[in-house]
């Protein structure tokens, strides 16, 4: 060995210019056999063709598309289809998985049974099997000439129809937007320092804050209204086919109840973590000063439970938003499918997988730092642990 | 520990009575009693109506004919009995089936060999996967030996399943280690360039990468690089696998006290001595749980292949149902799949969750 070889500092030097140099004849490698392998095939690198129209249909889209749509706009429908199910899915499995779980901390041995079976048996079945056995199921429900009707739902093979608005795709959406805010708004300002007031006296802004937004998405639907229809459309069967009513395509209702049952599997097992994170001596100690047991349960135990568990449940969260993609199996036009598809028609093959690296970085990246947030707003501080 | 533990065994309560345990647990308040009485007559419905259609008004007649079946109220198992070959074996020849078959078991017996305590060096793993894997592959390949070449084209079933399963850990865990190693490297640019790499794997879905591995990554490679479609995705699983497998030991590294590390150094070992002998041994027993359970994800995600144009069990499992007459019989061959997925699964995590609580007993 060369005298300056055993220098440890030149030695470090040496193994990390080693490092960024394999790292670099990969990448530029890579890249330049990518240049190379286009150009034989005659194909523009580049993002332009993010601005060419698609030529295709979806079939399933919360805002009007058509096939004269750029790629562009194909795709920002592709990142909310994928959130909406993922939203619809993560509160659906939550749902579950809290009920679950909580039944498998109270003790009566009936309930501990049910819970287990149910977490047993749907964890260890893969998600994607679980998809194409839903996606059978749906697709095998009666012709829409003989649907089921189960109160306001009829469910047949083309997919379940539900009552709906009679408002146009836009004006919905606007509406959906301002809801939203009405159940999260008066939150922030319950909380938020930024006004002055204490928040004893600021029940009057709450609710202006509630009433607000909510008044502007019924102006928003009366707007939107088309003025020809009823308000309300139920769903009535016409000719061979269902018409008016919100349908739910089967692809989205099989990915529905998958996520929801699968997710609520394992959501059921970190609830359960979570009360069991929760002290013996807490129960007892609020049983002591009188508390009744749903007292103790919503005021002593839940809160704790949830502070045990929110940081694993985020992680679950991402992992089932990411689940989301397994919708291609069965053609559900979530963002990974349209990638997918647009690889096929396009070729734009990188740029196309960027996009796609891009889309999920951002996703993953907002819910932890949403979930951040959360965990940082309801730690205990140190003062709430002494008192 | 209880205060029963003091008590002379004669003087001690006597065990309550069936009847009064019963009363304690499920009756001790009349709400409780009801909540009793409604959970258990819902697990008996449960557990009726699925008895009822699996077996009590099945089909078990193996060349019932599509009609009788659909006629029938249960399950029409004949499905199975006439399908099972292409479930389990896929576009496998024929008359080789046998091939497949003892290729399954072998990896079977190579799971169960790695499962036993004795078989945890490294060294003897290595030689059982080493080994089983080079089995299985031949027995499936052939080419040599008399037996006729079968191209991984054909490979299928459940042999195809596995395969991807055995293949994905052998590359990948040892890939794993390294990563996690670098990973915690002193050097600041490796060691961060690695975590931003662990991170990015991370952040993307399986499917994507599966994606990228089979479509994408001929663009990038020179052609003599370029593995058959089938090694690149079990490359891009594998890599998966390993940024997953590498976070878990390294969390299993965190959890060796740092004077393990300072007394190898006092003795004069030197790194490979350090890490070998002395860091990885207790790092991977500290994150033997969490890593069986990683095993336990990847071969469920297994089944994602199926996306990417493989015909693992489950592609040939949609292929039995979805053609010919038996289209209507996809709760059978779905019931059929997600058992033996079930068996394969629920094994393994049980056997994870023993050996959690073997070693939680060690540590008292």
């Amino acid at each position: 060995m060369p005298g300056f070889l055993r220098n440890q500092k030149v030695r470090n030097a040496l193994l990390q210019a080693l490092f960024v140099a394999v790292v670099l004849i990969v990448v530029l490698g890579g890249w330049r056999n990518a240049q190379q392998t286009l150009e034989a095939q005659n194909m523009v690198s580049g993002f332009g063709f993010l601005n060419k129209s698609t030529g295709w249909d979806l079939t399933f889209s919360l805002l009007p598309t058509s096939s004269s749509d750029p790629y562009w706009w194909f795709f920002v429908v592709g990142i909310l289809n994928t959130l909406f199910l993922g939203i619809i899915g993560l509160a659906l499995a939550t749902l579950i998985g809290g009920i679950i779980g909580i039944m498998r901390t109270l003790d009566n041995p009936v309930l501990n049974l049910l819970g287990r079976s149910y977490v047993d048996f749907f964890r260890n079945i893969p998600l994607i099997l679980q998809v194409f056995f839903w996606y059978a199921v749906v697709t095998h429900l009666p012709s829409p000439r003989e649907a089921a009707t189960f109160g306001p739902l009829t469910m047949s093979s083309r997919g379940i129809y539900m009552p709906a608005l009679n408002v146009g795709g836009w004006y919905l959406f606007a509406a959906g937007v301002a809801v939203l805010a009405a159940i999260i708004l008066p939150f922030w300002v319950g909380r938020t320092r930024r006004i002055a007031r204490p928040p004893e006296d600021r029940r009057g802004l709450v609710w202006a804050a509630f009433l607000g937004p909510l008044a502007a998405a019924i102006a928003i639907i009366l707007i939107g209204r088309d003025p020809a229809e009823p308000l309300l459309s139920l769903p009535t069967l016409g000719g061979l086919n269902i018409r008016g009513g919100l349908r739910i395509s089967p692809e989205f209702s099989a990915m529905l109840i998958s996520i929801g049952i699968y997710g609520g599997a394992y959501i059921a097992e970190i609830v359960r973590g979570g009360f069991k994170a929760v002290g013996k001596g807490q129960t007892e100690a609020a049983h002591a000063l009188g508390l009744t047991p749903l007292q103790s349960f919503f005021r002593i135990r839940l809160p704790l439970a949830l502070r045990a568990m929110l940081p694993i449940l985020a992680n679950q969260y991402i992992w089932l938003i990411k689940a989301t993609t397994m919708g291609i199996a069965i053609g559900f036009n979530d963002f990974f499918m349209i990638v997918a598809v647009t690889i096929n028609q396009s070729g734009q093959t990188i740029e196309a997988i960027a996009i796609l690296m891009a889309g999920f970085l951002a996703i993953n990246l907002t819910l932890a730092a949403i979930f951040n947030r959360i965990n940082k707003a309801i730690a205990l501080k140190g003062n709430q642990l002494r008192s | 520990m209880s205060d029963t533990a003091n008590h002379v065994p004669a003087a001690g309560p006597a065990a309550p009575s069936l009847a009064r345990r019963l009363k304690r647990d499920y009756f001790r308040s009349p709400s409780q009693a009801l909540v009793s009485v409604l959970g258990l007559g819902l697990f008996l419905w449960i557990i009726w109506t699925v008895a009822n259609w699996a077996i009590f008004s099945a089909v078990f007649d193996g060349d019932a004919s599509p009609e009788e079946c659909r006629a029938a109220s249960g399950a029409c198992w004949t499905v199975i009995a006439q399908r099972w070959r292409i479930i389990l074996f896929g576009l496998y020849p024929f008359e080789e089936q046998w091939r497949s078959a003892l290729a399954c078991v072998t990896v079977v017996a190579m799971v169960v060999l790695s499962c036993l305590p004795s078989f945890w060096t490294g060294k003897r793993l290595a030689a059982v996967w080493l080994v089983g894997t080079s089995l299985f592959y031949v027995l499936m390949k052939g080419g040599i030996l008399g037996l006729p070449l079968i191209g991984e084209e054909r490979w299928g079933g459940l042999a195809l399943t596995l395969f991807i399963f055995v293949a994905t850990c052998l590359i990948g865990f040892p890939l794993s280690i390294v990563l996690a190693l670098l990973r915690r490297s002193e050097l600041p640019i490796i060691s961060k360039g690695i975590g931003l790499f662990i991170d990015a794997v991370r952040s993307l879905p399986l499917l994507s990468i599966l994606f990228a591995f089979a479509v994408v990554v001929p663009f990038m490679l020179p052609q003599w690089l370029q593995a058959g479609k089938l090694y690149r995705v079990i490359c891009g699983a594998a890599l998966f696998f390993a940024a997953y497998q590498a976070e878990i030991i390294r969390g299993g590294m965190q959890g060796v006290a740092t004077g393990q590390t300072e007394a190898a150094k006092s003795l004069g070992l030197g790194y490979w001595h350090r890490i070998g002998r002395i860091i990885l041994p207790q790092a991977m027993r500290n994150a033997l749980p969490a890593t069986i359970n990683q095993f336990v994800i990847s071969f469920k995600e297994t089944s994602l292949v199926i996306v990417v144009g493989f015909f693992e069990i489950l592609a040939s499992g949609n292929a039995a149902y979805g053609t010919g007459d038996w289209t209507f019989a996809y709760r059978e061959v779905y019931a059929f799949i997600a058992l033996i997925y079930f068996v394969f699964v629920f094994s393994l995590s049980r056997y994870g969750a023993y050996l959690e609580r073997r070693m939680a007993v060690g540590e008292l």
